[in-house]
Order: C-alpha cells, then sequence, then structure tokens
C-alpha cells in the first residue's frame, strides 16, 4: 500500500489547469478554459451514453483518452453511463451500419427528455471514408437529430470536450 | 516446391521483400482438402479464407485459403465454376475456418459443402441471395432493416439459463452480442455473435486505386492502423514489384512498434481497472496520451493514420525527432518499470489475473490463433523474431527480436506478455531511432494490371493479413483484411470456460479484439 501510495504523490495532479498555459500547443489553457466553461453552463453533472455505431474503433480511444488524468473529464462531473436510461446526451460514432441502425434507434428511445446527440468522427459527421451503402447508413444524421456535430478523423479528446460543451451551451 | 509432404499443389515463393509466402493452386476441391489435413496434421494453422468473384474476365470464382506453418504463409488459390461455387468444408479441420466461410458466402456466394450454413455478417440488412461482392450485385434491392434472430445453440438442464449481452455494451466499446449460457455465476457456453461493425468495406475497395485503398485500410481497425497499412503496402508492392527504400521500411517499423506500444499501454490500464484497481488506468493512460502526444508532433496525428503507403511512407522526421523518440523510451521504461511492480505486488489484483481465462497451448494451435494471445500460452509464434526455418522482413531481420511467451495462458500471462512486449518495443524503437538509414522514403510503385499481392504483418494482437488483386487497369479489384480477432473470438469462447460471468470483461480486455477488424 505504501508504494501504491508513494506512486499517486509522485504523479501528482496532472489536470492540465487554466492558469499553466505553458504548453507551445495551449492544450493545457484550453482544457482548464472548457473545464470552467462546463461548470459554469452546466453547474451540476452531465452523463454521456457512448454508443459506437459502426466506427473503427479510433472514435472510441479518444473518447476513452477524454477520461485520462490530462482531460480529467469525469473530475469535472462530466461522466459516462452503461444504460441511456441514465444518461442526458449521446455521443455517436459512425457510419452507422445497417446492422446497428435499430440498436441505435432504440439507444435513442430508451434516452430520457431532453436529450442531446453528438455525432463524432468523420464518419459520424458525414460518412467519412466508408460513405453509404448496401451496408452503412451514412452519417448518424440519418438515422437520429443530431445537435452538434465534432469532424475529425478520429477527432481530438479537445475537439470532442468542444463539442460536448457547444451542445450543452446550445441546449441551455 | 511442395509443403507438408503433399503433392498435390505446387508452391512459388512470391516476390518482395515482405514477409515469406508462397503460392500455390489447388486443381481441385479434393487436393484442397487433402493439402489442409496435411497442414493440420503437420502443425500448421488457418490464417484467412476469402472469396474472389472473377466472372467479369470469363473465369468462375476463386477461393483464398493462407495457411501458417513455420517458414511462413502459404496462399492457396482454387477455382470454383460459375455455376456451382462449392468448396469442401474446411472447419471441420480448423474451428475457425467456420465464421470465415459464412462470411464468404455472406460476401461473394460461394459456400461449402455441408457444415455450418447459417449466415454471419448478413443480420437484416439486405436479402438472402444477394451478394456484395458480386461484381454484378449493382445496387441493394429495397429491403426493410429489420432484426432478425440468430439460431444460438441451446443448453438445456435444471437450472441453466441465459445471459444477451449486446450489441450495445456497457462500457466505452464496439458493439457484438454475446450470449451467455451460465448455471448460476459459472458459465457454461458463450456464443458470440458479431457483425454489427459491418460498413462494407471490402466492397469499397473494388475499383479504386492505390491510394484509396491505403486510406481505406487504415480504417479497418483504427487501433490497428500501421499493421493494416503495411500489411496492404507489402502486398500492393509484391503486386507491382516495387521495392520501398530502406529508411521506409525502418520508419513503418518505428510506427508499428509504436502503435504496439499505445495499445498495449491503454489495455494494462483498462485491465487494471476491470479488477476494480483505478489507480492502474489513471496511471497507464497517463503514459498513453504523452506517447501519442509525441506521435503527434513527430508524425502528425496520433494514432499514426495514412503514414503508411504503398512504396514507403508519406512522412519523414528530422534528427531532432528522433532524438526525442529515442529520450521518450528512456523516460518510458522506469515508469511502465515501476507500475509493473505495483501491479506484481497488489495481491488482489493477481488474485483476479492468476488462473483466470486460462487457454492452453493445444487449444491455441487447435484454433489457429496467433499473436499475443497465443505467445501468452507458450506458442513461440512471431512474425518479427526469427524462427526454426524463417527469417523475418527487413527491417526486423536484424534487429533480432526476442519474442515475449508466458506459459500460463491465462489473464496474467497476457498482462505479462503485454509489459514484456513494451520492453522489447521500447528497445527496438531505440535501435530502429538510433540506425535510422538515411535516404528516400518513398518510390512510386506503377500500378501492375493483373498483379496480386499477400501482406502479412505482426501487429500488437497478432498477424494482420491482407490480399490484394489488381484489375486489368491497374486499380484495386478485391481486397481481402484480415485481422487476427478472427481466430481469437473463438479463443475468447473457450478462455470464459470455466470461470464466472464477473470475470468476462477482465478477460475480455485481456485479449481486447477487435470488432470493426472482423465486422468488415
Amino acid at each position: 500500500m505504501i508504494p501504491l501510495l508513494r506512486h499517486i504523490f509522485r504523479t501528482g495532479i496532472l489536470t492540465e489547469p487554466a492558469a499553466a498555459a505553458t504548453d507551445a500547443d495551449g492544450i493545457e489553457r484550453e482544457i482548464g478554459r472548457l473545464h470552467d466553461e462546463l461548470l459554469a453552463i452546466l453547474g451540476r453533472a452531465l452523463t454521456i451514453r457512448e454508443v459506437d455505431a459502426g466506427s473503427c474503433n479510433a472514435c472510441e480511444l479518444e473518447v476513452h483518452a477524454m477520461n485520462n488524468p490530462y482531460y480529467n473529464l469525469e473530475g469535472k462531473g462530466i461522466k459516462f453511463v452503461a444504460s441511456p436510461r441514465h444518461a442526458d446526451m449521446l455521443l455517436v460514432s459512425g457510419p452507422v451500419t445497417k446492422n446497428m441502425e435499430n440498436a441505435l434507434l432504440r439507444a435513442y428511445e430508451c434516452t430520457p427528455d431532453p436529450k442531446l446527440v453528438v455525432a463524432i468522427g468523420d464518419c459520424g459527421c458525414n460518412a467519412g471514408v466508408f460513405g453509404k451503402s448496401y451496408a452503412s447508413c451514412g452519417a448518424v444524421s440519418e438515422v437520429l437529430p443530431v445537435d452538434v456535430r465534432v469532424p475529425g478523423c478520429p477527432p481530438t479528446p479537445l475537439a470532442m470536450m468542444q463539442g460536448i460543451l457547444a451542445a450543452v451551451g446550445a441546449a441551455k | 516446391m511442395h509443403f507438408f509432404d503433399d503433392p498435390h499443389i505446387d508452391f512459388a515463393p512470391q516476390p518482395g521483400q515482405g514477409a515469406p509466402i508462397w503460392c500455390g493452386e489447388a486443381p481441385s476441391g479434393f487436393a484442397l482438402r487433402h493439402f489442409a489435413e496435411s497442414v493440420r496434421r503437420g502443425g500448421g494453422r488457418i490464417a484467412a479464407i476469402w472469396g474472389t468473384d472473377c466472372r467479369r474476365t470469363g473465369e468462375g470464382f476463386h477461393l483464398h485459403c493462407v495457411f501458417g506453418c513455420d517458414p511462413g504463409h502459404l496462399w492457396v488459390g482454387l477455382d470454383l465454376p460459375a455455376d456451382a461455387p462449392h468448396y469442401p468444408d474446411l472447419a471441420e479441420l480448423f474451428a475457425a475456418a467456420n465464421r470465415m466461410q459464412r462470411t464468404t458466402r455472406d460476401m461473394v456466394g460461394i459456400a461449402t459443402e455441408g457444415g455450418d450454413q447459417r449466415p454471419w455478417l448478413r443480420h437484416g440488412g439486405w436479402p438472402a441471395g444477394w451478394y456484395p461482392l458480386r461484381h454484378d450485385a449493382g445496387d441493394p434491392p429495397e429491403f426493410a432493416n429489420r432484426p432478425t434472430d440468430y439460431d444460438f445453440v441451446k443448453l438445456g438442464g435444471e437450472g441453466a439459463h441465459e445471459i444477451p449481452v449486446g450489441p450495445i455494451h456497457a462500457g466505452i466499446i464496439e458493439p457484438g452480442h454475446f450470449r451467455f449460457s451460465v448455471v448460476g455465476e459459472r458459465v457454461l457456453k458463450l456464443e458470440q455473435r458479431l457483425g454489427y461493425q459491418h460498413k462494407g468495406v471490402e466492397r469499397l475497395f473494388g475499383g479504386a486505386d492505390l491510394a484509396r485503398g491505403a486510406q481505406l485500410v487504415g480504417r479497418v481497425s483504427g487501433d490497428s492502423s500501421c499493421a493494416y497499412a503495411w500489411a496492404y503496402a507489402d502486398a500492393v508492392e509484391s503486386a507491382c514489384g516495387a521495392a520501398p527504400p530502406p529508411r521506409a521500411l525502418a520508419l513503418r517499423a518505428l510506427m508499428l512498434e509504436r502503435e504496439r506500444v499505445a495499445n498495449h499501454l491503454g489495455d494494462l490500464g483498462a485491465l487494471g481497472n476491470d479488477a476494480a484497481f483505478a489507480f492502474g488506468l489513471t496511471q497507464f493512460l497517463r503514459l498513453k496520451e504523452d506517447w501519442v502526444r509525441l506521435n503527434a508532433k513527430v508524425f502528425g496525428h496520433r494514432f499514426l493514420f495514412d503514414r503508411i503507403v504503398p512504396g514507403g511512407v508519406a512522412v519523414d522526421v528530422d534528427a531532432a525527432a528522433l532524438n526525442a523518440i529515442v529520450e521518450q523510451c528512456a523516460a518510458m521504461e522506469p515508469a511502465v518499470k515501476a507500475l509493473r511492480a505495483l501491479y506484481d505486488e497488489h495481491a488482489g489484483l493477481q488474485d483476479r489475473f492468476v488462473t483466470t481465462g486460462t487457454i492452453d497451448r493445444d487449444l491455441a494451435q487447435e484454433l489457429s490463433l496467433s499473436g499475443m494471445a497465443a505467445r501468452a500460452t507458450g506458442v513461440l509464434l512471431d512474425g518479427r523474431a526469427h524462427r526454426q526455418g524463417y527469417t523475418p522482413p527487413p527491417p526486423y531481420a536484424a534487429l533480432g527480436v526476442r519474442p515475449a511467451t508466458d506459459e500460463r495462458g491465462d489473464v496474467a500471462a497476457r498482462v505479462a506478455v503485454r509489459f514484456d512486449e513494451v520492453f522489447e518495443s521500447l528497445r527496438l524503437l531505440r535501435l530502429l531511432a538510433v540506425g535510422m538509414p538515411a535516404g528516400e522514403t518513398r518510390v512510386e510503385p506503377a500500378p501492375l494490371p493483373g498483379g496480386r499481392g499477400l501482406g502479412v504483418i505482426e501487429g500488437w494482437r497478432g498477424e494482420v493479413i491482407v490480399g490484394v488483386e489488381l484489375d486489368g487497369e491497374g486499380r484495386l479489384a478485391r481486397v481481402h483484411p484480415h485481422d487476427p480477432s478472427w481466430q481469437a473470438w473463438l479463443a475468447l469462447e473457450f478462455a470464459v470456460l470455466k470461470d464466472i460471468v464477473p470475470d468476462f470483461p477482465l478477460i475480455n480486455k485481456s485479449f481486447n479484439l477487435s470488432y470493426s477488424g472482423v465486422d468488415l
């Protein structure tokens, strides 16, 4: 237990704060600003159900990254939940496959109103490299009403945080 | 030349710089079946199966089977008549052939004689009898997309019941359906139904140019983008007679090893988390973020998409960038070592890892398993490393890769192999960065009409295989990407037996298989 605690202590807090605008890319400053805005708008928790409706799995890698200590989404009360019934927002990657169309629609129906839908990735936004086909319905908006689109292949964690913020801000 | 003392099929080596591959044609379905029996007897494995519609050029259909053996891979073709495209069922010999054969029927409409005839990738989205990869398939018929029933194998008996899971899972992962048959918490059987990620990738390759093919193949499974792009590039270069320069090969290896480390770091963290050790997730995700941020800085993409292209690489790096890679490796090694010590000494974590989700070496070979999961049972199979009768392709031949193995075959073994592979990859990365050859990074491959090639790359999960056939104009006629998860999904069905339902997420994560890679 002691080595564990020592390791935690040595690692320190890595979440990039608003004040530490040292990063050349401005990533740290941006994360801090986003956190402040999210808190100001929400004032409390936001719950998200992520649905992979046909992605290549790279979008999911970046969704996971949002929960790493640098971006620390959950630390600000934004939480990924298991059931759409517990969710305020669906974060959907695409393209929506024909084989996932029914499951995605059911997840949407199970999400209580008012609900937000954020489409992530080029495929979720405009069907991307896969397009519409016998197996693909195309963009998420072909199947569900979409509030905000976050393009990118895959979108960076920062871009997704901005997208979540935009959706919440517009709904407020 | 002949393999496994089988006289029916004569093989010739495939030209090119990639992994060693021999090509041969089976004169008949009987000969193919006979050869497959010889492969099985000789300890070989089934690596991939797919079909091609060749009727446009006045032929029938063509079946492709790739077998793995000690010296490399054997690519066997079989001509099938246009009016009766049937071939012998190989699933009796290799269990892993089952889903590949069912997919071949769903996609191209060539079927096995007997055996499992359930559809695999075709759910309710398009009608039976319409085959997307036939050249005259045209637009799909109007068809209501209704959920379909699937004929799961049912278990009876007192107290036995089923737990259906998915396609949407509880966590942030890809969709797929798991049907558990349980008594109490004990898992009696797991049957998977996949195909939810099927987005029609294979059809998109038809008629595409080489660059568009590279873009698509790098998105078959996003976590293995480099492995796919390299296997595709190998196949195209072999088909076109192009030889990428040494610097390009070293840069490809640099990116492939970075992809391997990134995935192992993420999974090692997630494995801690699935055993309620959130500390592990936080620590490893932090290291992974550092890792992919340097990817973005040096190569311009966090997951290195579109950096490996036919003929070479699309990005060059300067001395400062190579130095940054060496420095990062030097910093990463003690950081991961410290976490390994904490994992090893954590009694609660080890209690969950040890003896959970076990498959033994015999089963791994029976299921034609490759890659990290196979090495965790003691199978010494790594396409980057020398073994009896096998020389790895450049640049690995000169690096002296030491494959990581463990005999236990459980979650703990897969964790141990992943740790060892991180350290080995860090060593290789330093060797590659320090010894980076100078020179060009790309040649332009001239598309050779009618050419064909196969590429095999040892990705972080296992062997990624890409078969490429060019048409009369030098465009892509058919590309088949094969993920190691085809075989490993089957291994997962066995690994959960004897364990309890709450162990499944942990066992699943220790493999972390691709859905998109097999659903295509």
